[in-house]
């Protein structure tokens, strides 16, 4: 008997609703005190194509996915065998060969399933859906529009998986009830029903008692959320005091631009959907001048229009925006649903010339909270744009979260004008002017003049920004090299000036920004083998060193965080004092790695990589490490694949 | 017309910056220049409160030239940075302008765009036919088989009608001035800005570096038989371009399709106010949909202590 430890999966066509059967069962172990993992994969497409959701619980915390399925649900035949039969080129084989041994298949009998000979060490519990969907109707004289509901048979999934379980049905009852408020009361009860029907059907017909699998509620409740990357990272946002947010709809951005707009009216927040991503970097750069704290979210081929954006936000010196660039499969259109951090050296050299800008790349949910909360404290400090790295991954994980863990909350605006801090003598430039030994045509700016620059040669690289409207903080502002006025000027030792003025903001970046927030040594300091690895992966990774641990096996994990600037000192320390390192991407070329070559002269030769659109499962990771101890001791690179058959 | 003027706060010497301007001499960019400096100084605005946005180009130096907040953004996106000031901070006084090429070239689909999205704005587009800054190539006015001097070839692609694009595109006030004639310009950039909404000013400019077409002399008629100008006001003529009724969609319609046989009207080239409606705005539309924007610009707004509890318990 396997106890509160359960993989489970629900596949079927796009739009049949297998997103709210997984995500309601999901809230119902999380209300009752499980932990929850749980990812989605799916097709560019509205209706019709192969997806399928796994959720994962435990009473442990969950930090990624692994391979073998204890439960799966099917709502139609090509979630168990693919789609061989109608396909030139197959894009799957199905999932039952996932199932682990001892596991079972609820599918509706209607789909014309039989189950194969050679996998009798599973159980299949095949579900009339439509019949019990119009019995529930048939309660509420609907009887005959059965095929009407087909929309349903989710519930019906989810009923089924619940009488398996032996899990008790007035948790989920209520969170079927809680998603439908007011006039569509009617409907969540239809949903009870048809999902308590199904419950006693297969708790009627089959020997529950028998299936191995039991969850039930912990009793040590923890209050907890269950969210997705996206609507952490809004509330992050909200937090933050984003005022402006723009965007322009792409997959797996657009998620987090329409929650904040569902919520714009109560929490204030401007949220303009744009034209294209040029008219959305741009605005939020506009925005951000006038003060307002702007944002703007995208994906890859977004960010591809956004790059001169970057580029003036940096010249100018604006205190933002911050861009959530939620990474997908490129190149080009790429997969647009599907999982890939291959954007990295892409956002690191954005636009032409050399500026300054912040890209930080979270490796969870709280990491997400934490870095884009940041994000808009940095942009105001340094003036300049914040690039917050998340994924696909992130974007649509749905994962319970402690909820003390949301509580950092400083909000630091940096350098203001507000009407009386002239600026000082030295930061008009003439000191800079004086150790080159001359004077430009021999003048001397008067000492004692009341004079706001906007573009004053500060220690640091920051000068204190105006808010336009204030008085007497009147500046101009150009693309164009510029004097502290924020004239254009093309003279060498201005020049010079700026450039030394705004590239030097980076240092300032590295020594503020807290060194946690960089990088992360995860693991034992004596360990013999340490991943390098990044973003999304951080969960996966952690998950699979506990496995190696309990092999005896001492693994490190160093996480790289910040990008930019990079931590190069403290990161080739590291690299330099680790017995052997092993870098983990979910890319082609190894993109952290060719950073880390670059910026600290270390080459990682030994690679895990993964590029088939989907995230590395706890599984791959473990395989690749143990190869690692017990097989190949030399270096090399092992492209690896999801298991498709 | 009052007789008595209020005494005004600001005198036109306020709105201009002492940086040295390097225009070419006689460039059409000095009429819209003391157009716009005439304009803010008519309104008595404060210069503290109004922010000039400009893409890129000749035109593009504008913002330096005038004493007021300055922001020389990218090519052909001074709209949307212009939007996002102008949304961000309805206290200050927003006016966007650009060239030709910036506006209906490489930034058509925000000139486009914008007039659909009726933000409270006025656009000015200095139209002289060619790209100035980068020597004189054809810009997205010339119209096909005309070639400057600054050209090799003859242009093979015709020019678009502004003024026709900006009625389907949705602008609730459009306009043509000439940067020759400051003073009627700057008339037109008044109700410009005091209009509620997308404002659009077409100004026909010379350059006299590279466009030896539309000169001057061209625009006075110099070289026609009776020297008669190949302008001529809108006002003169009592042409009515104003929407009186803007519930009246056949009122609406009929304005705009005036507006548009005004503007294929050559030689004489109609200029003055073509078409003007006070339909409700970007804004209005958004202190609707966000009641803290009723009377507080957004950047007054204090965001930075929201209360997400209810969104929490949402995901529990």
């Amino acid at each position: 008997m396997q106890k509160n430890r359960l993989s489970w999966m629900i596949g079927g066509p796009q739009g049949s609703g297998i997103n709210a059967s997984a995500e309601v069962f999901a809230k119902a172990c999380s209300r009752a005190g499980l932990r929850v993992y749980a990812n989605i994969e799916y097709h560019s497409n509205i209706m019709g194509k192969h997806s399928f959701y796994r959720v994962r619980v435990s009473d442990e915390d969950l930090r990624s996915y692994q391979e073998k399925i204890d439960i799966l649900v099917a709502l139609d035949l090509e979630t168990l065998v693919g789609d061989a039969d109608h396909r030139r080129w197959p894009t799957h084989y199905g999932h039952l060969h996932e199932i682990d041994r001892g596991g079972g298949v609820i599918y509706d009998s209607e789909i014309g399933f039989e189950p194969p000979a050679d996998r009798s060490d599973i159980r299949f519990f095949p579900v009339p859906f439509i019949e019990v969907i119009r019995t529930a109707l048939e309660e509420v004289g609907k009887g005959d529009q059965a095929r009407r509901y087909e929309i349903l048979k989710n519930t019906v999934a989810l009923g089924a998986t619940l009488a398996l379980c032996e899990y008790p049905f007035d948790i989920v009852a209520d969170v079927i009830l809680s998603q439908f408020k007011g006039k569509r009361s009617e409907i969540g009860q239809l949903n009870v029903r048809a999902a308590k029907l199904a419950f006693d059907y297969v708790r009627d017909h089959f020997d529950c008692a028998a299936f191995p699998y039991r969850l039930q509620p912990n009793p040590e409740r923890k209050p907890r959320i269950l969210a997705k990357g996206y609507e952490i990272i809004a509330l992050a946002k909200l937090r933050a005091g984003c005022a402006f947010q723009t965007y322009y709809p792409i997959s797996p951005a657009t998620d987090e631009s329409v929650f904040l707009e569902r919520h714009q009216r109560e929490q204030s927040l401007l949220v303009v959907q744009c034209e294209d991503e040029i008219s959305s970097i741009n605005m939020a750069v506009g925005a951000a001048h006038m003060g307002v704290r702007s944002a703007t979210a995208t994906s890859g081929p977004g960010f591809a229009l956004m790059v001169e954006g970057i580029g003036f936000a940096a010249m100018t010196e604006a205190p933002g925006p911050v861009i959530t660039m939620y990474q997908r499969g490129g190149p080009s259109t790429g997969l647009p649903t599907r999982q890939e951090q291959g954007d990295l050296r892409f956002v690191l050299h954005p636009a032409q010339g050399d500026f300054p800008h912040v890209v930080i790349a979270p490796g969870d949910l709280r990491e997400c909270y934490q870095d884009v909360f940041s994000a808009f404290n940095w942009a105001e400090q340094f003036q300049l744009p914040v690039i917050v790295l998340p994924d696909k991954k992130l974007a649509a994980i749905y994962t319970t979260i402690d909820r003390l863990e949301l509580t950092y909350d400083k909000v630091e605006r940096g350098k203001i004008f507000t009407g009386s801090e002239w600026t000082p003598y030295a930061a008009k430039g003439n000191d800079l002017v004086e150790q080159d030994g001359h004077l430009p045509g021999g003048k001397k700016p008067g000492e004692g003049v009341n004079e706001y620059l906007r573009y004053a040669l500060s220690d640091d690289g920051v000068s204190p920004r105006s808010r336009p409207g204030t008085p007497g903080g009147r500046f101009w502002s150009t693309t164009d090299e510029h004097d502290p006025d924020g004239h254009i000027t093309e003279g060498v030792e201005m020049r010079t000036a700026m450039m030394r003025k705004r590239m030097g903001k980076l240092d300032l970046i590295s020594r503020t920004v807290p060194k946690d927030q960089q990088y992360e040594l995860h693991g034992p300091a004596d360990a013999d083998l340490t991943v390098v690895a990044w973003g999304s992966t951080k969960g996966t990774i952690l998950d699979a060193m506990l496995a190696l641990a309990e092999d005896g096996k001492k693994v490190s994990f160093l996480q790289c965080r910040l990008m930019r600037p990079f931590p190069a000192e403290d990161v080739e320390r590291i690299l330099r004092s680790a017995k052997r390192l092993v870098l983990v991407e979910e890319n082609y070329s190894g993109q952290l790695g060719a950073v880390i070559a670059e910026e600290t002269g270390v080459r990682i030769e030994d690679r895990v990589l993964k590029y088939d659109g989907r995230p590395f499962s706890e599984d791959e990771i473990v395989a690749a490490l143990r190869e690692r101890f017990a097989g190949r001791p030399e270096p090399h690179t092992e492209a690896v694949m999801t298991h498709v058959r | 017309m009052s007789v008595e003027a209020p005494v005004k706060r600001f005198t036109l010497k306020d709105y201009k910056s002492d940086l040295h301007n390097d225009w070419c001499p006689g460039c059409g960019d000095f009429g819209i220049l003391t157009g716009i400096q005439l304009a803010l100084q008519q309104m008595d605005l404060d210069p503290d409160k109004v922010a000039v946005f400009s893409g890129i180009g000749c035109s593009g130096k504008t913002p330096h030239y005038v004493k007021a907040y300055g922001f020389h953004t990218l090519h052909g996106r001074v709209l949307p940075t212009a939007t996002g000031a102008r949304l961000a901070n309805s206290g200050v006084t927003v006016i966007a302008l650009g060239g030709d090429g910036d506006g209906y070239g490489i930034g058509a689909g925000y000139f486009v765009n914008s007039g659909r999205r009726n933000v409270d704005m006025a656009y000015l587009v200095h139209n002289n036919s060619v790209y100035g800054l980068t020597k004189g190539q054809a810009s997205p006015t010339l119209r096909k088989g005309k070639r400057t001097k600054s050209m090799p070839e003859e242009a093979i692609q015709d020019g678009i009608n502004p003024i026709a694009m900006a009625v389907a595109a949705g602008y609730t006030f459009i306009a043509r001035g000439y940067a020759l004639e400051p003073k009627h310009l700057a008339g037109i950039i008044v109700k410009a800005i005091e209009h509620k909404g997308a404002a659009l000013v077409d100004v026909l400019q010379t350059c006299p570096t590279y466009n030896d077409l539309y000169t001057k002399e061209w625009y006075d008629g110099a070289d026609l038989p009776d020297k008669r100008s190949r302008l001529y006001k809108l006002d003169d003529t009592g042409y009515d371009g104003v929407v009186h009724d803007v519930t009246d969609e056949k009122e609406i319609v009929a304005k705009k399709a005036q507006a548009v046989v005004k503007s294929y009207e050559r030689e004489p080239i109609p200029i003055g106010v073509y078409y003007q409606a006070e339909l409700p705005t970007y804004e209005d539309m958004l202190r609707q949909r966000i009641p803290a924007l009723d009377g507080k610009p957004l950047v007054d707004i204090d965001v930075f202590h929201r209360d997400v509890n209810a969104l929490l318990e949402a995901m529990r």
